[in-house]
């Protein structure tokens, strides 16, 4: 009698485990692993699929297209709040990042660190990411905010309580409550100009084509050969927004 | 059957507030709402409708088609002209009364051309504004739309 029982308990035990571990397996093998999406999302097969792509290296930071912006779609010059705007980041030689959005680059841009100081600078212009899991659009009380069938994120404007809501579930800061009509007001990705065919006025503007926008449907279209072509990134993707603004040459320090 | 006058009251009451909630709800949703999604379908519409200010440079080359194709020999040629001359719809429909501005200041020129560690020097000549020519205008000596003509 050199060995020792082993209970009936402790044998189902180990048969349930082995049973589930193999149901496990074989059901792993029967389905395909889906946790890999399209991050941006697909939308509709008969519609276009709107993204934006910036390529950081050619934005001389400018402003025209945050000023132009402005003029576009009536958005108040004072007080402060934009539809778009650039922010000039300083990465100094002690490791510190400082960041600057004067007027929203409009007038334009000082450098206000001594060039002995500057370990990088570059500028970032920021706008809707027109994420297609949108979190402002999720927390809408009354479906005033939404995705349209082209992926573009807009606000009905007619039916916002101007609760405020979006403003605070935005992880880019992309929303603001319009100071005469008292609803929320962002980026519509110039909605009136790309469905009569033009490109949105930002983008219109921009002297260096540093912005472009395009049909993530349109493989061999503008901005997917711009994705394909360049290293891009989105901002806050550990957010799982879904983001379909592609940054060229993004560096870590922009949040 | 016997149904006790409690329950009669009780199911009247409920068809009463079905009733009513229907009535409530087709009046206060839109008619549009759920159209395509949990929004207003006629917001797309609205959104839509707006009219364009920047009319895009194909609306600019029918009248100054000269200064156009004189931009396209230089530098400058891939600016839009509204970049520098702003939105350009009003003084398309009303080409007399409404003029675009022509700014041409040292300040706004510099919002591309100050030198900035920010900005990437093969994208943009920069200069250090305050030696360049400090006492004259940009355009005293460069002509906007063909920048490396320069005046004498």
């Amino acid at each position: 009698m050199g060995h020792k029982k082993v209970s009936s308990s402790r044998r189902s035990f180990f048969k349930t485990a082995a049973a589930l571990a193999g149901a496990t397996v074989a059901s792993a093998a029967l389905l395909p692993f889906n946790g890999i999406v399209y991050a941006a999302g697909t939308g509709k097969k008969d519609k276009p699929w709107y993204g934006i792509g910036i390529d950081l290296e050619k934005c001389i930071g400018c402003g025209r297209c945050a000023n132009a912006c402005k003029s576009e779609n009536d958005v108040p010059h004072e007080p402060f709040y934009f539809r778009n705007w650039v922010e000039q980041y300083t990465v100094k030689n002690d490791g510190s990042v400082k960041v600057e959005s004067p007027n929203g680059g409009i007038d334009g841009f000082k450098q206000a660190v001594p060039d002995a100081d500057v370990f990088k600078s570059f500028f970032v212009p920021k706008m809707c990411n027109h994420c297609s899991n949108s979190p402002c659009v999720q927390v809408c009380p009354v479906g005033a905010t939404f995705v349209s069938p082209e992926g573009v994120v807009l606000v009905d404007n007619n039916y916002c309580i101007g609760c405020r809501y979006c403003i605070q579930a935005c992880p880019y800061g992309c929303r603001y409550i319009h100071p005469e009509h008292q609803v929320a007001d962002k980026c519509t990705l110039c909605y009136h100009r790309i469905t009569k065919g033009m490109s949105p006025a930002c983008m219109e503007v921009c002297p260096t084509q540093a912005r472009i926008y395009g049909d993530l449907h349109d493989k061999e279209g503008p901005l997917v050969n711009f994705i394909k072509t360049h290293t891009c990134q989105v901002l806050k993707p550990d957010m799982n927004t879904s983001s379909k603004l592609f940054y060229n040459a993004l560096s870590m320090e922009v949040r | 059957m016997y149904i006790p006058p409690q329950i009669k009251r009780h199911v009247l009451l409920l068809i009463v507030f079905v009733v009513a909630f229907i009535l409530l709800r087709s009046l206060l949703v839109p008619s549009s709402f759920g159209q395509y999604g949990h929004y207003r379908g006629d917001a797309l519409g609205e959104n839509a409708a707006r009219i364009p200010k920047y009319s895009g440079k194909d609306s600019c080359t029918d009248c100054h088609s000269k200064i156009v194709d004189q931009q396209a020999t230089d530098v400058h040629a891939n600016l839009a002209c509204e970049t520098c001359h702003g939105p350009g719809d009003a003084h398309v429909h009303a080409a007399k009364s409404v003029k675009l501005p022509k700014v041409g200041t040292r300040d706004f020129c510099g919002l591309c051309h100050t030198q900035n560690k920010a900005r990437n020097k093969k994208v943009v000549p920069q200069l250090i504004m305050a030696e360049h020519y400090p006492e004259k205008n940009c355009i005293d000596c460069h002509n906007p739309h063909q920048p490396w003509d320069i005046k004498k």
